[in-house]
């Protein structure tokens, strides 16, 4: 749960539009990204993109795959994973193959079923937060002066106030009130970062042609910010995404695990929860806690790691060099 | 200057955003969970606290929300937090001041190495771009920057504490055997706790220094003033560090600023798991008992701290560079 991976080396604020904001994927020419509509095209670029790029492929099929399991997860997982059904603190066997927790569930199925609301949470927060972000981001760049002043206060202090703590006091407020509210207080406070990426990428777009043609059009900023401005941005929106779905999984787990979401959900978080407060690791029952913990490392790692190759992508100048390339520039 | 003052001046304004925050939470949440806190603490607490605190989260008052605020801006602004009702009858600047040296020492001294680890690593790993460690460290810290801190924390705990008994896991000292005094055996003691949140803390945090520097790197490598050091035969050594590193350093500087709030989630999730005498062990006590003041204490204590370090780091990194006095 460090800095967003991708923002390193675009988070300069003060150095101007970093390389690695720069929309256009490998081998294509500027001018084809800013054609107007060009999102599916943009996204052709990317799952290509993806299959070039090891670390991409690896991210993509753990995503696949997280997805999948939350989708069917009857398939992997027969017991109900809220029933009391069994002796407690079963070993590892076939019957249960993480063994059954103190109250006698089966952890598999606690852990196949919990995929869902972790995935939940991360495509509608992260999908969510992107929005906010990528409106005032745009909205910032374009319409400049007294708005950019004013979102960008907004931005910066929503950046500086301490996300984590923050996030514990409204939680505590709303005292439990489950998945919904989770998502809820994760979008309205974590969209800053994303958004500071955003505007900067509109800014350096701000004077190209094709938006001065549309201006000169007459048409009205709203729709140049939406069909001109936006789809030009496609993949620096997917990698922002990225970032804001990584901690959506990060932020609600580790709520859901001090207590503060709804304990009644099955999800890694809340299987965290309860094995914290049974004292899990202490009696021997180490699986309750290392399982989840497991999984929400994977899925954020499928988020980064994709989101690292979209820096790759990018930014030319990050990818893996041959070495003899190396030993002559020494 | 005019710089500094400005980024002070942005500052008190995110203060006081936290400040209205804080006010203006319990009074927008449906049900009114103040009211829900103090139901819970009746009986437990005098009739005095009650009182004052029914004044601080604007209940049973007729008096309008306007010089409810004032009266609130004006308790945060003197210091005056209330009693806590966890630690009743304590204040709630004592019961925090109780905590808050545990976590600068664990906090600050594991920050510190981690930076100091981490630019060093990423100094090594672009410079020698492509090598082995190079092609190592960035899979590793993709992956290590998705485990949530609370995670590492519970493996670490398995591992050192509960299977190997190498070390401590709970506390941040001995609370059966050992009385806090500045003796030697007390501080090996405190010292030996700390090892295992401090190194929770290294390992989640360390891989953000080594990218970001890392990738600075090899952007200022390409410059024309490195390749003009080379061309003048300077030692591969004197490049590094004085062309290349000192200049790289800076966005990494900044990036230091802006992830103190994530040094700050992570001290508290780690804290939690070790029960660690700290401030943000204290603030989840603070949760889970409704204790409301203690909690509103300990957020505008947490944001005052990453602001100051923030700006810290700003001017820092102003003083260092001159391209950012008048940009920002």
């Amino acid at each position: 749960m460090s800095m967003p991976i991708s923002g390193i080396t675009t988070g300069q604020p003060d150095a101007g539009p970093a390389p690695a904001l720069d929309p256009v994927g490998p081998g294509v020419p500027a001018a084809t990204a800013a054609v107007p509509g060009g999102a599916a095209s943009a996204l052709r670029r990317m799952t290509t993109a993806i299959r070039r790029n090891r670390k991409a492929t690896i991210g993509a099929v753990l995503l696949l795959l997280f997805v999948l399991v939350a989708i069917f997860p009857w398939v992997i997982a027969n017991d109900n994973p809220n029933a009391d059904a069994f002796k407690p603190r079963l070993g590892v066997s076939t019957a249960h193959l993480l063994g059954t927790t103190a109250y006698g569930q089966d952890m598999w199925a606690q852990l196949v079923w919990g995929t869902r609301n972790v995935i939940i949470i991360a495509f509608t927060a992260g999908l969510a937060t992107t929005l906010i972000a990528v409106l005032v981001g745009v909205a910032a760049a374009y319409l400049g002066g007294a708005w950019d002043g004013a979102l960008g206060v907004l931005t910066d202090v929503l950046l500086v106030i301490p996300l984590f703590p923050l996030l514990i006091v409204i939680a505590a407020y709303a005292n439990g009130g489950g998945t919904l509210v989770l998502i809820l207080v994760i979008t309205v406070t974590s969209w800053s970062y994303t958004a500071r990426q955003l505007r900067s990428q509109a800014l350096s777009l701000r004077r190209r042609d094709f938006l001065e043609a549309a201006r000169v059009r007459g048409e009205r900023p709203l729709y140049i910010i939406v069909v001109e401005v936006i789809p030009t941005m496609t993949s620096l929106i997917v990698a922002c995404f990225l970032t804001n779905a990584l901690y959506a999984v990060l932020f609600a787990s580790s709520l859901q695990f001090i207590g503060l979401g709804d304990p009644n959900t099955v999800s890694w978080g809340t299987m965290l929860y309860w094995a914290q407060n049974n004292a899990a690791l202490q009696t021997g029952q180490p699986l309750w806690a290392i399982a989840p913990g497991a999984c929400i490392a994977a899925l954020g790692a499928a988020f980064a790691l994709l989101n690292y190759a979209f820096d790759e992508i990018g930014n030319p100048a990050l990818r893996p060099l041959r070495r003899n390339r190396v030993k002559r520039a020494r | 200057m005019r710089y500094a003052v400005r980024r002070l001046g942005f500052f008190v304004f995110t203060l006081w955003v936290a400040l209205t925050i804080n006010f203006m939470l319990p009074r927008l949440m449906p049900g009114n969970p103040a009211l829900a806190m103090l139901s819970k603490y009746h009986g437990q607490v005098g009739p005095g606290t009650l009182k004052a605190l029914e004044i601080l989260y604007g209940i049973n008052t007729s008096k309008p929300l306007p010089e409810q605020y004032v009266t609130y801006l004006h308790q945060m602004l003197t210091g005056n937090f209330g009693t806590s009702l966890e630690f009743y009858p304590s204040t709630v600047s004592s019961v925090i001041g109780s905590a808050v040296w545990w976590t600068v020492g664990l906090v600050g001294i594991a920050t510190i190495v981690a930076f100091v680890v981490g630019t060093w690593l990423g100094i090594i790993a672009g410079w020698r771009r492509g090598g082995r460690l190079d092609s190592a460290l960035p899979p590793v810290f993709v992956v290590t920057s998705a485990i949530p801190y609370f995670w590492m924390a519970m493996v670490l705990v398995l591992i050192f504490g509960i299977t190997l008994h190498w070390l401590p896991y709970i506390g941040g000292y001995d609370v059966a055997g050992d009385t806090p005094a500045f003796s030697p055996t007390f501080l090996s003691d405190v010292l030996r706790h700390a090892i295992l949140p401090a190194a929770a803390l290294l390992i989640t945090t360390v891989g953000t220094w080594i990218l970001t520097m890392r990738n600075t790197m090899i952007t200022t490598l390409a410059e024309d003033y490195v390749r003009m050091a080379r061309a003048k035969g300077l030692p591969g050594r004197r490049i590094m560090l004085d062309y290349a590193a000192r200049n790289a350093i800076l966005p990494n500087l900044t990036g230091f600023a802006m992830s103190m709030g994530f040094v700050v989630s992570g001290a508290i999730l780690i804290e939690y798991v070790f029960n660690y005498p700290g401030v943000g062990y204290m603030l989840l006590q603070a949760v889970q008992s409704e204790d409301f003041p203690l909690m509103q204490a300990l957020f505008l204590l947490i944001t005052v701290a990453v602001l100051v370090a923030i700006l810290i780091a700003d001017v820092a990194t102003a003083l260092l560079d001159p391209r950012t006095r008048t940009a920002a």
